[in-house]
Order: structure tokens, then sequence, then C-alpha cells
């Protein structure tokens, strides 16, 4: 059984390793920044292994309660603010899955980012990064999930502006934090909302994660209570997993170092909100009308962000646009109950999405850009990325027998059998989606490493090189190991955790049991049909891009106006940036009140103050000097009051 | 229950630096060993404010640390008294200000002009700000009140930049506009009363037959805060003020001179006329939201990195209203945590914006430029300067881990179960002060590099002290919050529990 003190460990490791990069390396020793890189992976490796322990002593407890230690933080009157471990299934294996993405990140990194000047602040930000996410996974209290959710959206925002000096980094950046703020609004209202209905939770602290459970599954809380709540923490879920409509941020995301990509989109900031959903699930699931939202909008925005990966040309946004349609696959799940299912789509996807983008940074690597349009016949040249990037595209594509097939078809088939309206709906988007995933992903990857090259950054107008240019070689091994290592994953960790029949060592729906969650029992029909539409689209991909039987051209001329929306993204970055905050808020409102504030108030003040300097200058008329006529005033003055006083006493 | 004793410690955190005042006019010749002088004197002044801190103890309510001569000026009829003490709600303000006054004579070693006057005049402005959250006889904190106003006055007139004579005029007026009605309250109290002892009148109020309707009492009061705080619509002195003072005036006015007024509403307004401020909440909260929506998106529109930080001030003192306007309670019962938020927000902004307003400041004299579409690309040049913005900008903004979200958030979980929609409403500023922040680090430190600050040099070993010292308390409450919060909660819980008696006795 695991020690509290080890627990705090998983999240104080890296967190040592960034104050020791930021504090001391960094300032003082920033010629051996290399050694920065070697102590975050000595930090994120000691956090993996810690949390394969935690979670084999989660496992050894078998059914029931969570591992959960409390200390006092902050009282001030009702308000309890206590921090501690919580220790479940859940927590266990987000550890595990944040941990060993990370680590397999900075190995990468250390390939990937050399040379760079910012190495050690690189890797300073990517140890907080990891603390901030193991410090959310590990929160026992609300307000504290809520400080690392931020501290998460901090880091986001201070690696994807990595590249400060590069004027669309920095603005991406920003978005990014401001768009996952509005929904942080949702989180904080519901915070607030909660301890509003503390007196409902009869004497449980209301901020605490197990009390709200508890006071959940209780039903002490009425049917509009946890309706609220569970809103409010779902918008805070949409800002982080970038679902629609606040899911603008995660494509300019790309503007960081690919490594940092690929640990937002597998294991950290996207994960979050599918987490922070399966955290308060309880509370979810005490409100129907909640659960639905959260079917509706994964179901919508599993498909909404699957047609825009359709037409990208830039190999990271196919990718980022992949993700925020995968995160939708995780929130559908949720929403129609399957809570196993939607953790093991996490799961499953984190290590398939992270090779994917490390692969398209070996791709960069090599040829100094991401516009899929200037590459083409990478294979020869990089067999190690073409064969791990190819197991990752079949996986999320979802094909047999790779993980992405088997977490997929659990989603699929909770979807199907939820009974009512809402499963009916979201299984028919997904299974759409599921089409246009295979899609995409074979779209890019045909681009990618079939055919002629076609240049690289030489021929690319638009792209800054990162590292040393166009030279097609494979990349360095401490950058394909970490590939080979995922996509190793990105092959077993779907059977083997979950088996559909009883492995010995792992027993049948091992993963989605350990949860506490239901499990469907396989459904071939399903699997077969889910399979054959994976398969049409990565079919159609080989005659329009491999074989060029169906022109691609051709398709998006006769299709003119509908590819134009997709590549324009639905024009929704317009309408937020240039008619939302630009000319509405900027331009409209701020302009406004700008202006009131110059013209009416300040001017009120000032012309106050004119009449008041003209009144004193009359009133000095009468200071006139003459002392026979301030004693002539005074006589009459004491005259007066004397006679009002003889009168009226 | 009579306080007496005399320990001393108050009266040298008092008057320390006005007698350090006195000697550098009197006797400390050459510009070197005047600024040192200053330096060591409110270094010892800061020791002394953290003496208080720690020696003021949470355990034991009421008024510690007493400094009290009844018959200070003996007159029958006129009992004023000296008497200074601190209690929750203004040891904290004590140590605020002995960080900030340490900070502001720092941030000053690069004035050139005058340089004996200028520190005589920030020294005495310190002793001012001091004894206002010190003294609890009305006589005295009038005294304090209004001192500060001379050496403010003089250092934004002589010592500013632009339209200074203006701005340090406005100021002037506005302020006492405000002292004067002040002082009609504090003369119709004693003439209620006959007393001017702070600490015997709330009892005094409730018995004593009024020469004046309480609410108009309470109104001549709230409305020297409401100018001080400022609340808007009187809060056009406050961008002028900030814009054209030197920094280390800057940093006094935001840091410590706005939180005279949230001190006042709280210890008076609130403490002395439960009734009053009951009736009138939501004017308060009213008020409250105005301030944070409206100074945030005016804030969006500044071009001017000082201003831009002034108006933010103007939006984040909204908090400060907003969390004193739970005090209306709900169904009874008065709950401590929306006056704790208030008083941490005083606490916080202060750190938080004078640290800006000190980054600012330096970049100022490096950059020669405020206008910030003049800047860009300067965290490559300056990384100390740029970690340290980064950091207050954050702060600024609520980020978890800083201060900044340590009192945003208890003034909206206490606020909130009172005024739902207002608290809503006025979360809604965490959005749009994310977005003027982030937006004023994109185009003051990142982007290219400009071919003008090729040379800019970064904070030297003496200007990265102040912003050390401003960093490590800005971080210091995000992490381990309690050590304040304590204090502050044992501060107001004694004004939060004298309401609900009068609520629950009331009709």
């Amino acid at each position: 059984m695991i020690e509290e003190s080890a627990v705090w460990l998983i999240l104080f490791l890296p967190l040592a390793s960034f104050a020791v990069i930021a504090l001391v390396i960094r300032p003082f020793l920033n010629r051996y920044a290399i050694a920065a890189g070697y102590l975050t992976i000595a930090a994120v490796g000691g956090s993996l292994m810690l949390s394969i322990w935690a979670l084999g002593s989660v496992e050894g407890r078998g059914e029931g309660t969570e591992l959960l230690w409390v200390h006092d933080w902050m009282q001030i009157g009702a308000f309890d603010f206590n921090i501690g471990i919580m220790l479940d299934p859940l927590t266990a294996i987000m550890l595990v899955v944040a941990t060993a993405v990370s680590l397999m990140v900075q190995i990468y990194s250390t390939g990937y980012m050399k040379g760079d000047p910012g190495y050690a602040r690189y890797y300073a930000y990517m140890s907080l990064f990891t603390a901030s996410m193991i410090g959310l996974v590990l929160a026992s209290n609300i307000v504290q999930l809520f400080v690392f959710w931020e501290l998460v959206g901090l880091c986001s925002f201070l690696l994807i502006g990595f590249w400060y000096h590069k004027p669309a980094a920095a603005a991406a950046a920003k978005k990014a934090f401001i768009v996952t703020r509005v929904g942080d609004f949702g989180f904080l209202l519901a915070i607030m909302y909660i301890f509003f209905n503390r007196d409902s939770f009869g004497g449980l602290n209301p901020l605490e994660i197990t009390d709200i459970h508890s006071a959940a599954t209780l039903g002490l809380l009425g049917g509009s209570v946890a309706t609220w709540i569970a809103l409010g923490i779902f918008a805070g879920a949409m800002g982080k997993s970038a679902q629609f409509p606040l899911h603008t941020w995660l494509p300019d995301a790309m503007e960081g170092p690919t490594p940092v990509s690929a640990l937002i989109h597998a294991a950290t900031m996207v994960a979050a909100g599918v987490f922070l959903v399966a955290r308060f699930f309880p509370v979810f699931e005490a409100s129907s009308t909640a659960m639905n939202t959260v079917a509706i909008v994964g179901g919508f925005t599993a498909l909404f962000a699957a047609s825009m990966g359709l037409v990208m040309n830039d190999i990271k946004r196919v990718l980022a646009y992949s993700t925020i349609s995968q995160l939708g696959f995780m929130m559908l799940a949720l929403g129609v109950g399957a809570y196993g299912p939607g953790i093991f789509h996490l799961f499953t996807h984190a290590f398939f999405k992270a090779l994917l983008f490390m692969g398209s940074g070996s791709v960069n690597h090599a040829t100094g850009t991401f516009d899929m349009r200037y590459m083409g016949g990478l294979r020869k040249a990089m067999p190690w990325t073409y064969a791990t990037f190819l197991i990752g595209s079949l996986s999320l594509a979802g094909l047999f027998p790779l993980a992405g097939f088997w977490s997929k078809d659990e989603v699929l088939a909770d979807a199907w059998r939820h009974g009512e309206l809402v499963g009916q709906v979201v299984f028919w988007l997904a299974l759409a989606a599921v089409f246009m995933t295979s899609f995409y992903i074979f779209r890019a990857f045909f681009m990618t490493f079939e055919g002629e090259f076609r240049g690289g950054a030489d021929a690319d107008p638009d792209t800054e090189p990162h590292g040393e240019g166009v030279h097609l070689e494979e990349s360095p091994p401490e950058m394909v190991w970490p590939l080979g290592v995922l996509a190793v994953g990105a092959v077993l960790a779907g059977f083997a955790v979950n088996p559909t029949t009883d492995l010995g060592i792992v027993p049948i729906h091992w993963f989605t049991e350990f949860l506490g969650a239901h499990a469907e029992d396989f459904n071939i029909v399903l699997a077969a049909a889910s399979s054959l539409v994976a398969a049409a689209g990565i079919g159609l991909a080989y005659l329009m891009y491999m074989s060029k039987r169906v022109s691609a051209e051709a398709l998006s001329l006769s299709l003119g106006p509908v590819h134009r929306i997709l590549s324009r993204k639905y024009y929704m970055d317009e309408a937020y940036e240039l008619y939302g905050v630009e000319r509405g808020i900027y331009g409209g409102l701020a302009r406004g009140l700008d202006w009131v504030d110059r013209a009416v108030v300040d001017r009120f003040v000032t012309t106050v103050g004119w009449f008041a300097v003209n009144i004193g200058g009359a009133l000095r008329q009468a200071q006139t000097g003459q002392l026979q006529a301030y004693g002539v005033v005074i006589s009459v003055g004491i005259m007066a009051i004397l006679g009002l006083y003889l009168f009226f006493l | 229950m009579e306080i007496t004793g005399f320990g001393g410690l108050l009266t040298a955190v008092v008057f320390l630096p006005l007698a350090g005042a006195i000697i550098i006019a009197l006797f400390v010749r050459g510009d070197r060993n005047v600024r040192v002088f200053a330096g060591a004197l409110t270094l010892a002044e800061l020791a002394l404010s953290i003496i208080v801190f720690v020696q003021f103890d949470t355990g034991t309510p009421g008024y510690q640390l007493v400094d009290k001569f009844e018959d200070w000026i003996p007159v029958d009829t006129f009992p004023v008294q000296y008497f200074l003490a601190v209690d929750g709600l203004s040891a904290p303000m004590v140590l605020l200000t002995g960080l900030l006054g340490m900070v502001s004579v720092f941030a000053s070693w690069n004035v050139r002009d005058r340089v004996r006057e200028y520190f005589v005049w920030l020294l005495i402005l310190q002793t001012a700000v001091m004894g206002v959250f010190t003294a609890l006889d009305f006589f005295m904190f009038f005294l304090f009140w209004e001192l500060e106003l001379v050496p403010m006055f003089f250092l934004i007139s002589i010592w500013g930049s632009g339209r200074k004579e203006y701005s340090a005029m406005k100021f002037l007026i506005f302020t006492i506009l405000g002292g004067a009605f002040m002082l009609v309250g504090i003369l119709a109290l004693f003439f209620s009363t006959d007393t001017f002892d702070m600490t015997a009148m709330p009892a005094a109020i409730q018995t004593a037959g009024l020469v004046m309707p309480v609410g108009l009492i309470f109104a001549l009061f709230f409305l020297a805060f409401a100018i001080k705080l400022p609340i808007w619509p009187l809060h056009t002195w406050l961008p002028d003020a900030h814009t054209d003072a030197p920094t280390a005036v800057s940093v006094m006015l935001a840091g410590v001179l706005l939180k005279m007024g949230g001190y006042g509403m709280i210890r008076i307004s609130a403490g002395m006329f439960p009734e009053v401020i009951s009736d009138v909440a939501w004017l308060i909260v009213t008020a409250g939201v105005i301030n944070v929506l409206y100074g945030a998106l005016v804030t969006l529109r500044q071009t001017d990195l000082k201003r831009l930080i002034a108006f933010s001030s103007v939006s984040h003192m909204g908090f400060v209203l907003i969390g004193v306007s739970s005090v209306v309670g709900v169904g009874g019962v008065v709950s401590p945590v929306g006056l704790t938020g208030a008083s941490l927000q005083m606490f916080t902004h202060g750190t938080i914006t004078g640290l800006l307003f000190l980054l600012v400041g330096y970049m100022y004299e490096k950059a020669h430029t405020r206008y910030i579409a003049d800047l860009g690309g300067l965290a490559t040049r300056m990384p100390i300067l740029a970690s340290a913005l980064v950091i207050a900008g954050l702060a600024s903004l609520g980020l978890p881990g800083t201060s900044g979200f340590v009192s945003e958030i208890t003034v909206f979980l206490g606020t909130f179960e009172v005024w739902s929609w207002p608290t809503a409403l006025a979360a809604f500023g965490i959005v749009l002060t994310a977005g003027y922040i982030l937006w004023l680090l994109q185009r003051t430190l990142f982007g290219p590099q400009k071919e003008r600050f090729a040379d800019i040099g970064d904070a030297t070993f003496l200007e990265a002290v102040p912003i050390a010292a401003l960093v490590i308390a800005v971080l210091a409450v995000g992490i381990y919050p309690a050590f304040i919060s304590d204090v502050f909660t044992a501060g107001v819980e004694p004004i939060t529990q004298s309401i609900q008696q009068i609520a629950r006795a009331g009709p």
C-alpha cells in the first residue's frame, strides 16, 4: 500500500525540477542547460514509477472507496478550504497516462529542442506543466482542483507562446488562455453555486470532492441544483477540452513546439476537461439535462471538428481537429453514461495521438515544414517515422486489432444501447465522424509519406524552418525511440487493458470494471459496421491521394462553397475575433465607455471645477480689503443674530 | 472594556519615517547620503511593521499593541486622545504600508531632481498612511488622513510628468472635498457622543441621540471613502494622478492610499453604521459591479501603460466594494467571508499593482516611452523585468498560486450567497481582465525585438531588490494565504457579529 508521502512525491518531483531549473539552472547555469532536460526526465520518470505504484495500490484494494488524505489549508467562516489527495481508480489511471506520455515527450524533446536558446526555459515549463496536471488529478477539493486547472492553462499559455518573438505564437497563446477562461468562468460560477447551496449538503464540506459525490448520490442536490452545477463544470470542461463553441483556440495552439502539442493533445490540457466531467460524474448523473447536454455537445463536436480536418493542409492542424473530434467522442461517451468507455478512449487516444504528433514533429525535423503540400515520399527516408505513423493512423481510424478500435467500439456500443433519442442521435453523429476520421488521417498519411517529395521548407513560402532545414533522413534516436514505445502502446493498449475475453493475467473488461463502471459486451455486428465505415474512409483517401483515381482538386472545385466553409473553419474565428472582440467589445462597448469616461464623467467634473473657480471669482469682489466695509457687514450680522435671538426666545 | 497601555511599538512605526524626514531635512547632506539613509530607514520601518504583524495574536480578540494617552489635549470638553492600536483589519495594512514604503524608496533611486526634498516628502507620506491605519481616535485619524495630502500634492506636482500640476490639483481637490465631508461627519459624531474614541463609537452611536440623521452622517463618511477608493463616477482623479505621478508615488498611491478608502468603509461605514450599510448594500454592490466591468472595459482601450494599470485599479477596487456589500447577510446570518475577501483584495491589490507600477516605471526609464504601440519584443532584452511583469500580470488576472486568486475567490464565495446575480456578473470581469493583461504582455514583451530597443538593459541589482520583495509577497499569499487571511478574519468577525446581532434584534 502506497504511503501518502509517496503520492505527494508524484507531484513534487516535477515541481522540484521546475524550481531547480527556473531558480538555479536558467539564471546561473544556462551554459549547462542540457542538464535541465535530464533533470526533467529523471523527475517525470520518478513520478511515473510512483504512479504505477499508486495504481497497483488502488487496484490491490479492490472494490470500494478511494484513498483520501486531507489537510487544513485556509478557513474563513464557512469557507473551509482543505487541500489533499484523492486517489481512486480514475486518478490512478490519469496519473499513469499523464506521466507516461510526459516522459516520452521529455525524452523526444531532447532531440527536437536541441540547440534552442530557450532550452532550459522549455524544460522548466514542461516540468511545471506535468506537475500541474498531476496536481489536477490528485486534488481532493474542488477549489484545489481549480487551482491546478488554471495552472495547466497557464503552462499551455507559456508553452504555446514559447517562441514569443513570433507574433503568431504570442497571439495563439493569448487566445488559448482567454478562450479557455470563458469556460473557467462557468466553472467558477459552479464553485460559487456549490458553496451557495452548502446547507443542502447536510453537514458535509461542500468543497470536498468526495462529499460532493456523496451529496449527489444521496440525492441531496435537488434537480435544478445538480443541473446548474453540472452545466457550470461542463462549461469549464468545454473550454479546456476544446468542445464547440470554445474549440477555436486548439488549432492555433500549433504555434508551440511540436512536443508541446503532443503533451497538450494527449495527456494534459485537453484531457483535463474530460477528466473534470468524469471526476464529477455523480453530479452529472443526477441530472438528465446535464447528461444530454454533454452527449449532444460531444457528438456534435466529434462530427463538426472532423469535417474541418478533412481539408486542412497543415499536418498539425489535421491532428488538432482530430483531437477536438476525439475529445467529442469521449464527451459523448460520458454523456450517454458510458463512464468506463469514455475514460478508456482517453487512455488509448493518449498513446496514438502523442505518437502522431511526435511523428509530425519528426517529419518537420526533416522537411522544415508542416504543410503537407510540400511533403510526400518520406517513406524511404524515414522508415521508423513512417511505420509508427502508420500504426498511429490505423489506431486512430479504429481498425482491428489496434487500441483505438477497442475503445471506439465500446463508445459506439454504449451510445447504441442508450435507448433514448439522444443515444440514437449521437450514435449516428459518431459513426459519420468515424468515416471522416479515417479519411482525413489517411489523407494526411498519403500526402506525407507516399508519392514524390515536393520540396519541404524550400518550396513552402510561409514556413520558418525549425532546426537545420531540409535534410531528408530519419530523426535522431532520442526522437525515434519514444515513437516506438508509443507505437507499442497504440497497438496493445486496447485489448490488453480491457480484453473482451479473459486473458488470464488481465480479467475480462478489467479497465472499465476497475473504474467501477459497467462494460457492454462486445458487439460483433457494430464492430464490423464501424470497421467497414472506417475502411471506406481509408479507401476513399487511397483513391484520392494515393492512386489518384479521384481528383482531389476536381472534387474540391465541384464542392466549392462547402470546401471554402470548411477550410475557413466555418468562419468562427472571424465571428469571434472580428465581430465579437474587435468590433463588439473593443471597438463597440469599450470604445463607447472610454468616450463616456472622458467626455461625460470627466467633463462633468471639470465643469463643476470651472463653476467653483468662477463663483470664487465673483465672491472675491466682496473681499475689498477695506476694514470699514468688513466692520459694517459684521455689525449688521451681529445685529441680525441678536434680533433673531430676542424675537424667538 | 477599557483599553489602556503604552507599548511604544506602534508609535515607533508611525513616527519613525517622520523622524527620518526631519533628520534628512536638517542634517543629511549629499544626494547619495540621503538615498542611503532613507533606504536604511525604510528597511528598519519594514522590519518594525513585520514585528507588528508577527506580534499580533489572532487568538486574542480586540485591539492589540495599544499606545494610548487619554489626555493628549487636556481640555475637558475636547477629549482628544493619543490612541494607536491594531486589530486584525489594520495589522496587515501596516505590513503592506511598510513593504510598499520600502519599495517606493528603492524605486526612487534614480530621482535626480531636488533629492533631499523628495525623500522628505516621501517619508512624511509614509507616516501619514501608517497613522491612518493605526489611529483609533477620530481626531488623530482625521489629522493623518489630511496630512497625507500635502506630500502627495508636492510629489506629483514637482516630480511628476505630463500635466502634473493639473493632476496634482485634481487629486487635491477631490480628496479635500471628501475630507471636508468627513470632518463634518466626525464633528457630528462628537457632538452626539462626546467622544472621539473610535473603539467606543459603535456602542455610543447606538445609544446616543444623534444631532443629524444617522443616514446623513453615514453618507458624509462614505463620500470621503468613495472618492478615495474610488467609486465610479468619482474616479476620474485617479488615472490622471497615477499617470503623471513619479513611479514611487504611483506605487504608494495604488498600493496603500486607495486602501484608506476601503479600510474606512470596513472600519467606519460597516463597523459603526451596521443598519445603514445594510440598507444601502444594494447600492454598494451595484457600484462594485460598475467599477469592475466599466473599469475593465475602459482599461482595454488604454494606450499608456500607467494609465492602463490605473484603470485596472478602478476595476479591481470594485471587488472590494462587492465584498463589503456582503455585510447585509442572508436570512439574518452574516458571514465573515465577504469582508475578509474585501480586506484580502486590498492587501493583494496593493502588492500586485504596486509591483505593476514599479515595473512599468523601470521600463519607462529604460525605454523612454510608456506608449504601448511603441513598445514590443522587450522580453528578449530584459528577462528579469519581463518575468516579473508576467507574474504581476498573472496575479492581477487572478491566477491561482498568486495572491490575486485568493482574494477574488474569497470575495466571490462570500458575496454570491447574498448577491448572486451581481456577483456572477462581476465574476465575468476575470475574462476581461485576462483580455487586457495578456494583450498588454503581448504588445510590450512579446513579438520581434525592435531596432530601437537593441541596447536596452535589464533591471540592475538595486532595482531587482524591491521587485523580488513584491514577487515574494504575491506568491507567498497565493500559496499559503492562511497566514494573512486568519488575521483579517479575526479583524472583521467582530464587525459581522455586531451586524448580525442588530439584524436579529431589528424589526
